[in-house]
C-alpha cells in the first residue's frame, strides 16, 4: 500500500497531508483523537533537505499542537549517499531531527512509528526508531543490509549467513528479526484504525526494547549486560 | 608548542582505548567496569567464527576528571573497526544509565567507530538507538556528555548521528565525523561522486578542521592526549540546553547552512564563502596557525547563536 | 573457524608475586592478539587457554609458551588469549608485555 492507501485505512479517510519533496506532514482523526502525521514517501533516500523538513514538521507540531500524538510514517531506502550530504554534515541534520523528537517526547507528545514501505539502516534509525513504540505493516521490508552485500563486506560466505538466519535474528533481514529483537513492538494486522488506537492507549515507555528483546529470546545480552553494569556501579 | 612540549606529546590517535582513558582522566583514578577479566564477549562473533575480545572492544568505567566524578567509555580502534555489536552497545547504554543514578558530573565518550557492527547488524542498529535514548535521558537530568573523536576509524554511521546528540564534540584534525563513509559513497555513486582514496578530499569533507569550521565540533585540539583532557575539563561543567528555544535556534542555524552552502561541491568553496583569507591552505596549516587564521571568521556555535539572536 | 587450545605447565618452584590480580595486553586485529593474564588458584601450576583464528599451529604455540614460562618464574597463573593470526614473535612480545604489566614493571 502507498502512503495514502495506508492513511485511508488508519484514519477512515479523515486526514489531510501536504507533501514537501519526500516528506509528508498533516493530521488525521483516529477514533475522535487528532493525530499528527509526519513521514517520508517513495522509499526516500534521506539527505540534509529531507532531514531538515522532517525536523520542521516536528517543531511545528510542538509549537502549534501541544501534546498531540505523532504518527511517523516510514518509507526509506536509507540515508542519501552523496558528497554534498556529508559535506554539510547529514549526521548533524539527523541528530537535529532526533533532538526534535526527544523534545516532543519531553513535552508530552506520544510518538508511534509505522513502516509501511521500506526501512533501511540509517534512514530507519533516524526516523522510525525514534518512536516510543515502532510498528510495521506485514509486507514492509526492514533491514540493515541485504545478505549478499553483508557477505561481500564481512567476507563471510553467503551460504553461512543464510544458514545462520534460520536460527539467529541478530542480522537476518526482515520483520520477524526486528520483532524478535524488540525493535518492533508489533506488526499491524486487521483494522489499522484499531491498531493505532491500541498503540496510543499503551502506557508511556522510555525504552522497552532491550527488555522486549530478552523476553522474546532475540537479544539475551543487551538487557543483562546493562543490569550488570548498574549493579557494578552500586545500583539496582 | 615549543620543542619540550612536542617531545612529551602523546598521540591520542596511536593510543589504545585504555591508555586514552588513563591519559585523559586524573592519574590512577580510573576504575574499569566489566573489564577483560569478566570476559563479556560477543556470542555472535563466536558463532560466526570470528575472534572475540575480552571487553568486546569497548572499555568503560568511572574516574576523576580534575577532581570531579565522571564516567567514561572508549572504543578500541583496532577491534572490528570499533563497531557496535550487542554487547559493546549494551556496555555503553549501561554506563549511561548508571551515570544517571550516581553523582556524576559528566560522561566522556571516546568514540572511534565505523558504526554498526555488520556481523550483528540488527542488534548493532538498535544498540546505537538505545545508547542514544539513554544519553537523552542523561541530558534531561542536566549531566553533560562530551564526545572525543581523534582515532583511526573516525566516528561514522549511527554513531556519527549519536555524537551530535551529545552536548559537546572535541576533535583533533586527525579525527573524522560524518554519517556515510567514503567507500560507501563511492560504491553508491562511483568514484566521480567520491574518490575514497583521495585522503585530502576525505579530510576536507569529514575531518576535524572542516567540522570545526562548520560549527560541528566545539573544539579542535592537537593530537595529544593532554589537549583532549584540557578541552574536556573546560567543557565538563557546561551542559547544553535541549529546549524549544535551543532547538529553534539550531533549526535556524541549519537552515542558514543549507542556504549559504547548499550548492557547494567541495569544502574549499565553503571556506572561501566564509571569507577566510588563504583558505586554500587550511589543510596544511598547523593547529596554532589554523586557529589564528580563522578566528575572525569562524562559524562557531557561539558566533552563530549571537547572529541568530540579533535577527 | 576458531581453534581452541589448552596448555598446562608446571609452575615455578619459587615464583614471583604479581603486583596485580590481572592484566590485559593487546588488541584483536589482524596479525595481533589479546593476552589476559590472571592470578588463579591452580595448585601451583599454570594454565593457558588459546582461541585462535589460525588453525593447525598447536606445536608452535606449545614452543612459544614453553619458552615464555622458562623465562619467567610464574605459578598459579592463568593466561587466556584471543588470537587473530599473530606471528610467534608478536605472540612472544605480547606475553612479555602482559607479564610486565601484571608485575607492574617497565618493559626493557
Amino acid at each position: 500500500m502507498n502512503v495514502e492507501q495506508t492513511l485511508d485505512k488508519i484514519f477512515s479517510r479523515e486526514y489531510k497531508i501536504e507533501r514537501d519533496g519526500l516528506v509528508i506532514s498533516g493530521s488525521g482523526i483516529c477514533k475522535g483523537r487528532t493525530v499528527a502525521i509526519i513521514g517520508t514517501v517513495d522509499h526516500a533516500a534521506i539527505g540534509v533537505d529531507s532531514a531538515f523538513r522532517l525536523a520542521s514538521a516536528v517543531l511545528k507540531v510542538i509549537q502549534e499542537f501541544p501534546k498531540r500524538p505523532i504518527l511517523l510514517m516510514v518509507d526509506t531506502q536509507g540515508q542519501r549517499l552523496t558528497l554534498q550530504d556529508e559535506l554539510l554534515a547529514n549526521n548533524a541534520y539527523l541528530a537535529h531531527l532526533a533532538k526534535c523528537f526527544e523534545l516532543a517526547r519531553r513535552m508530552g507528545h506520544r510518538i508511534v512509528s509505522l513502516v509501511y514501505g521500506e526501512a533501511v539502516s540509517g534512514g530507519y534509525f533516524a526516523t522510525g526508531m525514534m518512536a516510543e513504540r515502532a510498528y510495521a505493516l506485514p509486507d514492509a521490508q526492514i533491514r540493515v543490509m541485504a545478505l549478499d552485500a553483508m557477505a561481500r563486506v564481512t567476507k563471510i560466505p553467503l551460504e553461512k549467513l543464510v544458514e545462520l538466519c534460520k536460527t539467529s535474528a541478530i542480522f537476518a533481514p526482515g520483520i520477524p528479526s526486528f520483532v524478535r529483537l524488540g525493535i518492533l513492538e508489533d506488526v499491524w494486522q486487521g483494522t489499522l484504525e484499531d491498531c493505532l488506537d491500541r498503540a496510543l492507549r499503551l502506557p508511556v515507555v522510555y525504552d522497552n526494547r532491550a527488555q522486549l528483546g530478552r523476553e522474546r529470546g532475540g537479544r539475551e545480552w543487551a538487557a543483562n549486560v546493562a543490569i550488570r553494569i548498574r549493579v557494578s556501579a552500586g545500583l539496582a | 608548542m615549543n620543542l619540550a612540549e612536542w617531545r612529551t606529546r602523546e598521540s591520542f590517535y596511536e593510543a589504545t582505548a585504555r591508555r586514552r582513558i588513563t591519559g585523559v582522566l586524573d592519574q590512577n583514578s580510573f576504575q574499569e567496569i566489566l573489564g577483560p577479566a569478566d570476559r563479556i564477549t560477543s556470542p555472535h562473533l563466536e558463532e560466526l567464527g570470528f575472534p572475540v575480545s575480552f571487553d568486546d572492544g569497548v572499555v568503560i568505567g568511572s574516574g576523576l576528571l580534575n577532581g570531579n566524578n565522571v564516567m567514561i567509555a572508549a572504543q578500541e580502534s583496532g577491534f572490528m573497526g570499533g563497531s557496535v555489536g550487542e554487547v559493546h552497545g549494551a556496555k555503553m547504554t549501561g554506563l549511561l544509565q548508571s551515570a544517571l543514578a550516581t553523582k556524576t558530573t559528566a560522561v566522556l565518550l571516546l568514540l572511534d567507530t565505523g558504526g554498526v557492527r555488520l556481523h550483528e547488524a540488527n542488534a548493532g542498529l538498535v544498540a546505537i538507538s538505545e545508547i542514544q535514548r539513554a544519553a537523552f535521558r542523561l541530558r534531561e537530568a542536566g549531566i553533560p556528555i562530551l564526545v572525543l573523536i581523534g582515532g583511526n576509524n573516525g566516528c561514522y554511521g549511527g554513531m556519527g548521528i549519536f555524537a551530535r546528540c551529545c552536548d559537546h564534540v572535541i576533535m583533533s584534525e586527525e579525527g573524522r565525523l560524518s554519517l556515510a563513509g567514503p567507500e560507501v559513497i563511492e560504491t553508491a555513486g562511483g568514484v566521480e561522486e567520491f574518490d575514497s582514496r583521495d585522503r585530502a578530499l576525505v579530510w576536507r569533507t569529514m575531518g576535524g578542521k572542516h567540522r570545526f569550521l562548520l560549527g560541528e565540533a566545539d573544539r579542535l585540539v592537537i593530537d595529544d592526549i593532554r589537549a583532549f583532557r584540557a578541552a574536556a575539563i573546560e567543557l565538563m561543567q557546561k551542559p547544553e540546553p535541549l529546549t524549544l528555544e535551543s532547538m529553534l535556534q539550531e533549526h535556524r542555524r541549519l537552515a542558514e547552512r543549507l542556504e549559504a552552502y547548499g550548492d557547494c561541491k567541495d569544502a574549499l568553496e565553503i571556506w572561501k564563502r566564509m571569507g577566510i583569507p588563504g583558505s586554500d591552505s587550511i589543510p596544511i596549516m598547523d593547529n596554532e596557525a589554523f586557529h589564528a587564521a580563522i578566528k575572525p571568521y569562524v562559524a562557531s556555535k557561539e558566533t552563530q547563536e549571537k547572529k541568530c539572536h540579533e535577527r | 573457524m576458531i581453534e581452541q587450545l589448552k596448555f598446562d605447565f608446571p609452575g615455578h618452584p619459587s615464583p614471583v608475586q604479581p603486583a596485580r590480580g590481572n592484566a590485559c595486553i593487546g588488541v584483536v586485529n589482524s596479525g595481533n592478539l589479546e593476552v589476559l593474564i590472571e592470578s588463579a588458584a591452580l595448585g601451583g601450576r599454570c594454565e593457558v587457554d588459546v582461541k585462535t583464528s589460525a588453525n593447525g599451529f598447536k606445536s608452535t604455540w606449545a614452543a612459544v609458551l614453553e619458552d615464555f614460562f622458562a623465562r619467567n618464574r610464574f605459578a598459579d597463573i592463568k593466561i587466556s588469549i584471543n588470537d587473530y593470526g599473530a606471528t610467534p614473535a608478536i605472540v612472544s612480545l605480547r606475553l612479555d608485555q602482559a607479564a610486565a604489566e601484571i608485575m607492574e614493571k617497565e618493559m626493557r
